[in-house]
């Protein structure tokens, strides 16, 4: 097992909120960068304030975040057959509270950063925060830096938040290659560029990290959340 | 070939219906399928299709008839209430001869039910959904990259035989990523059909597509016409696949997220030492009744893995005429069969025939 933090020495903001296209991976980089904050001794809440996605939740790792003593904020209705958009009241403790660190899940697409935007104005006055736009080549609608960043833009327009940093996420799940994410990087480059903001970290399996961490700055492993429902096997 | 992309099964199915020629979506947003309409509102303006979000369910259908009565490729999606909705306009999309596709992503019921995965909408697939003596031809994946190739066997098939085809996928099987390689496009025959109502242009008699038969000899007629063309369909279009069948004492059935999980299953039993095997249905109408019956020679006895109250453990029985005993595994609500339900089934059944 890697250390966390050997690996990547950032500063921390009091919040992070991990906002993208839906299916880029927030979900499981948003779990695996509390426990980054948890390594740290830092008191820690994760914030679910995704009303779009039905099925996968922060929710899904309970029993992680209760090991780890990190507090979880999620829609009473998450993972179960309510489809009810409705935001947990306790999102205005870690929002205004300002004495833990926050880790906010953002929900997919421009409907999803939607819902961020009632706590904007906090954060903003606050100012101690990191918007990272989490990017995936892989995925169908994000597959090259101009529909990326059509896909940004219209999320700023909802949350009115602009982004900070990028995180690439570019994987093909269990098959990523270490060059799916060598290959990605000018793509994350040119979104980085065209939107004025730093790669604030490049995410692979644990398993790939090894052979890519020479290859790659600020690469942060991802530790994969349990699949759902006994998947991992092919079908034909 | 195309590039590998990460997809969920609603944008898989979605994008392989463009790839496959369809420019015309009519929908109404249901969870757990909204993705695919998410997704046509994205892709269609960008490539000169039609998406249009209907005021329901049952406008979308008609719009669906509309488009398929000029014979260009059409679909719509929904999940289970909203396909119950669609029933009228697709029994009338059968009366006329209409090929489309319908993507039903199904979830949890009766009623409004909830939004977690559900297979309870097999009865109301495979019998004809809706009124009157029809069929349409239901395909079942179990994988993101099977909701792309069905999609495009959907289009064929529907276009081969001139009827509504059915994508009946579970929940899981729409909200799920995985890598897929997309189909090349298809390159569609743009010829007017000969039956297709595209204007006259005062050139030629006019097309009717109608679904009304004033004469009660003519609807006999068309409605046997109709089932000896069923009969052509069971006969060549059956799909399904084989898991472990070669030895097997057991044999598992069942389709789509219930087949992933019970391929874990029969992997476990092996390992004790049971010989189970699978057939998955990938038609679930045609039913594979040939492979089951074949099957009902071999084995000692069934297990039909299913989620909902037992309704493809009927077809089971009826396709291996009663010959061996079918025990069924199922859950329901959006509640998934796991491998340790699969494996007391499969304990159970093993028992039963000592």
């Amino acid at each position: 097992m890697i250390l966390k933090t050997e690996v990547i020495p950032l500063e921390f903001k009091r919040l992070t909120l991990f906002a993208g296209h839906y299916g880029s991976g927030k979900t499981n980089i948003a779990v695996n960068y509390a426990l980054l904050l948890r390594e740290q001794g830092l008191p820690v809440t994760v914030a679910d304030l995704d009303i779009v996605n039905p099925y996968f939740r922060t929710l899904d790792s309970e029993a992680v975040f209760r090991e780890h003593g990190i507090k979880l904020i999620c829609s009473q209705f998450a993972n179960s057959n309510v489809d009810a958009p409705a935001m947990p009241k306790e999102v205005y403790n870690i929002i205004d509270s300002r004495t833990e660190y926050g880790v906010l899940d953002i929900g997919g697409d421009d409907r999803g950063a939607l819902a961020l935007g009632r706590y904007v104005p906090s954060i903003i006055e606050e100012n101690d925060y990191e918007m990272l736009l989490v990017i995936n080549k892989a995925r169908p609608l994000t597959r090259n830096a101009e529909d990326t960043l059509e896909v940004a833009s219209e999320m700023v327009s909802a949350c009115k938040l602009p982004f900070t940093g990028i995180v690439n996420n570019t994987n093909l799940g269990p098959e990523t290659t270490e060059e799916d994410v060598i290959s990605s990087m000018a793509y994350a480059e040119e979104v980085s560029i065209a939107l004025g903001i730093p790669i604030k970290m490049t995410c692979c399996d644990i398993k790939l990290y090894e052979k890519l961490k020479d290859r790659v700055p600020n690469l942060f492993p991802l530790s994969l959340q349990k699949l759902y429902y006994h998947l991992n096997t092919e079908v034909s | 070939m195309q590039e590998k992309v990460l997809m969920k099964g609603n944008e898989a199915l979605a994008e392989a219906a463009i790839l496959a020629g369809c420019r015309h979506y009519f929908g109404y947003p249901i969870t757990p399928q909204t993705e695919v309409a998410a997704y046509m509102s994205k892709k269609m303006p960008k490539i000169g299709g039609v998406f249009l979000q209907a005021e329901s369910e049952i406008a979308a259908i008609n719009m669906v008839y509309g488009v398929a009565a000029t014979g260009k490729r059409c679909m719509t999606s929904s999940s289970s209430p909203g396909i119950a909705l669609k029933c009228e306009g697709i029994s009338y999309l059968a009366g006329s001869d209409l090929p489309a596709l319908i993507v039903n992503v199904q979830r949890g019921g009766p009623g409004l039910g909830g939004i977690q995965p559900s297979q309870s909408d097999y009865f109301l697939a495979t019998r004809g959904p809706g009124h009157g003596d029809f069929h349409v031809i239901v395909l079942a994946p179990a994988s993101v990259q099977e909701m792309a190739d069905m999609t495009l066997k959907g289009f064929e098939l529907a276009d081969k035989y001139r009827m509504p085809c059915m994508l009946l996928a579970d929940g899981t099987m729409g909200q799920m990523m995985e890598p897929v390689v997309l189909p090349d496009p298809v390159e569609i025959d743009t010829t007017p059909k000969d039956w297709a109502v595209t204007g006259t242009e005062c050139k030629r008699e006019h097309h009717i597509v109608n679904s009304l038969y004033l004469s009660p000899k003519k609807l006999e007629d068309i409605n046997l016409e109709r089932f000896e063309r069923y009969k052509q369909i069971e006969e060549n279009e059956c799909l399904w696949e084989e898991f472990m069948m070669e030895d097997a004492e057991i044999c598992i059935v069942s389709c789509g997220i219930t087949a992933r999980v019970s391929r874990n299953a029969i992997l476990e039993a092996r390992k004790q030492g049971i010989k189970v095997g699978m057939i998955r249905p990938i038609t679930l109408w045609p039913f594979p009744k040939k492979a089951l019956l074949s099957a009902a020679d071999k084995v000692k006895s069934f297990i039909s893995v299913e989620l909902n109250m037992g309704q493809m453990k009927e077809d089971i029985e009826l396709a291996i005429r009663c010959k061996k005993p079918v025990y069924g595994c199922t859950r329901v609500g959006g509640m998934i069969t796991t491998v340790d339900d699969i494996l007391a089934s499969i304990k159970e059944a093993a028992k039963g025939e000592e």
